[in-house]
């Protein structure tokens, strides 16, 4: 019987799949008795939430397609239609509209405990650049997905970020007229934008099933930034942290509700209320918040090419953080310096988002000048420099003996012994 | 099975008794269940007709144009509704048919508005697998019974629009509608 699995699953129908496709064993390994560090806290639950949430996008999205019209004529009336006639159109859309912002706040929250616990880090650099990757992707569906309802931010943002392509010598204004299909946003663009919206969570998806088997590959880092070195390390997967995550989707389910069903455009901007029309811009033009600390970076600058390239920049600094940083301790417990200048870059880049809600002038730009500086500064400088000079405080023997009392991520769980670790 | 052996690893109760975290997994599995199920019907209820579709349920034709033995179509809930004005030959030729000759036995009377025999009004798809049926122009061919003669797999109706010859099994439907005046109509 070559090639075919050896099942321990005594259910016969699911012994009979099992054998010729291993996805219960698959499944059983990965998320049954997966071997997870024992000392997570909830910073651990967002990589889960955010899949939550792209799965809550992807269902409210696929439905709301059916009633939504891809042309610039009828786009507009169309989500109308979808608020006021379809049955539950209003929850759907709205569940759609907040979850996408929950998803920046999930994904950010992600991307932080990446940055503060070092998970970026030798072996998980390629886990990290493929993190980058589902971001910028998840950007790119925001934007158009914000297009979509054909309002005056709708219009006005697409045609601005559309235009950051023309800064580029010789080749931009072509590139741009082929964003468009023509000569100025229009119905071949949104027809287009519809298409990529559909299309890119489903590249999503497959970007994150190969995250998640890098990170399987690497095990998960822990808020002690140190090594699983034995089985009294980790604990099975289930029930520890599918039940430590329950607790999380809780929370972030009741969020969300409160977003959709009491605020429900609280995050939004009224313009968007205004049909697009190509003739007249609105007087006050803001992304969503969500890009806010990009769109103020490309401002700070009063140079086309050089705002963009810091915008772009200063999301591609991150594809090569993993070898900006230089120390070899991950988890910032242990990095009293680096710990305040990271603190210090949170700092920045929400007064940076800050500066991009307000109109760039007097105190705004300077302080966009200053923060935008701090910002590069802190991957380009500190990063490289402080990992050299920096004495970290001594890291525990293990996660099971940590040296400082009570940073062990709360009491252990007595008798949790990581038992299916042996059978590997 | 595999989540029960790992919890029963880790927090094991004595063999055969209902432990603590039997009754946990239950109540969570129902809560999940629950809420599965209520977030699931606006997903459900979404594909329903929307209110705007709804709205267009009925609608009014006037009578008075349509000459003896002509026939006109008009668009119901997206659906072709068959208005024939009838000959007092073929009145007569759907009142007198023996019932028992019929696939699906009805009297004309009941397919008709009392007072206005010469009116059959009638859901124009065919029962079989819901093409137009032929025959309401009179160029149309309109079988051997002249009423109707579906071109996709050849059934037959009769002037009272009931079926004769297979391979549909049922009559032509007859819409919900009200006489507003001797000449007006609302269907829907």
């Amino acid at each position: 019987m070559v090639g075919l699995h050896k099942s321990e699953f005594s259910n016969p129908v699911i012994n009979w799949i099992d054998t010729r496709l291993p996805v219960f064993t698959m499944i059983q390994k990965e998320y049954g008795e997966f071997p997870t560090p024992r000392n997570f806290n909830y910073f651990w639950n967002f990589g889960a939430l955010a899949m939550v949430n792209l799965v809550i996008m992807i269902a409210t999205g696929i439905f709301l397609a059916m009633n939504y019209q891809p042309n610039s004529e009828l786009a507009f009336g169309s989500i109308q239609h979808i608020m006021r006639d379809v049955n539950y159109g209003w929850l759907l859309r709205y569940i759609h509209q907040n979850g996408a912002s929950m998803f920046f706040i999930v994904t950010y929250i992600h991307i932080f405990r990446g940055l503060y616990y070092g998970s970026f880090k030798a072996p998980r650099e390629l886990l990290w650049i493929l993190g980058v990757v589902i971001l910028i992707i998840m950007m790119a569906t925001a934007f158009m997905g914000y297009v979509l309802p054909w309002g005056q931010m709708s219009y006005w943002g697409a045609t601005v970020i559309t235009n950051l392509f023309s800064a580029f010598p010789v080749v931009g204004p072509k590139i741009v007229t082929l964003l468009w299909g023509g000569f100025s946003v229009d119905n071949p663009t949104l027809n287009r934008f519809f298409s990529l919206h559909y299309l890119l969570p489903f590249l999503l998806v497959g970007v994150i099933f190969l995250h998640v088997i890098a990170l399987h590959l690497t095990g998960s880092n822990n808020p002690l930034g140190i090594d699983v070195k034995s089985p009294q390390d980790t604990l099975p997967f289930h029930p520890y942290y599918t039940a430590k995550d329950s607790v999380g989707i809780c929370v972030f389910l009741i969020v969300l509700s409160v977003l959709v069903f009491f605020a429900p455009n609280y995050l939004g901007d009224p313009n968007n209320f205004i049909p697009a029309n190509p003739l007249q811009t609105p007087a006050d033009i803001v992304p969503e918040w969500y890009f806010l600390p990009y769109y103020a970076i490309l401002r700070s600058v009063p140079d086309k090419l050089t705002g963009v390239c810091l915008m772009f920049g200063s999301l591609l600094i991150l594809f090569v953080l993993p070898w900006l940083d230089t120390s070899k301790v991950r988890s910032l417990r242990f990095r009293p310096v680096y710990r305040v200048t990271l603190f210090v870059w949170v700092v920045a880049v929400i007064i940076l988002g800050m500066c991009g809600a307000h109109k760039p002038e007097g105190i705004w730009v300077t302080l966009s000048r200053v923060c935008t500086l701090y910002y590069f500064a802190q991957f380009l400088v500190i990063l490289p420099i402080l990992g050299k000079l920096e004495r970290p405080l001594p890291l525990p023997e293990s996660i099971s003996h940590p040296v400082i009392g009570g940073r062990g991520g709360g009491p252990l769980p007595t008798g949790a012994t990581a038992k299916p670790m042996e059978k590997a | 099975m595999a989540d029960s052996s790992a919890a029963a690893s880790t927090h094991p109760g004595p063999a055969g008794e209902v432990t603590k975290r039997d009754m946990l997994t239950l109540v969570t599995t129902a809560a999940v269940a629950i809420g599965v199920g209520a977030v699931a019907w606006p997903f459900i209820d979404f594909m329903n007709p929307s209110k705007d579709v709804l709205a267009l349920a009925s609608v009014e034709v006037d009578l008075a144009p349509v000459e003896v033995g002509q026939g006109i179509t008009i668009l119901w809930q997206g659906k072709p509704i068959f208005v024939r004005h009838r000959t007092p030959t073929e009145i007569k030729a759907a009142q007198d048919v023996p019932l028992d000759s019929l696939i699906q036995p009805q009297p004309d009377s009941e397919r008709t508005k009392a007072g206005h025999d010469q009116w059959i009004i009638l859901i124009g798809i065919c029962t079989h697998l819901g093409c137009v049926p032929l025959g309401n122009k009179p160029s149309d061919p309109r079988g051997d019974w002249g009423g109707w003669f579906c071109p996709c797999h050849g059934s037959q109706y009769d002037t009272s629009g009931r079926v004769r010859h297979g391979p549909a099994p049922a009559n032509l439907a007859v819409p919900p509608y009200a006489f507003a005046s001797d000449t007006k109509i609302k269907i829907g």
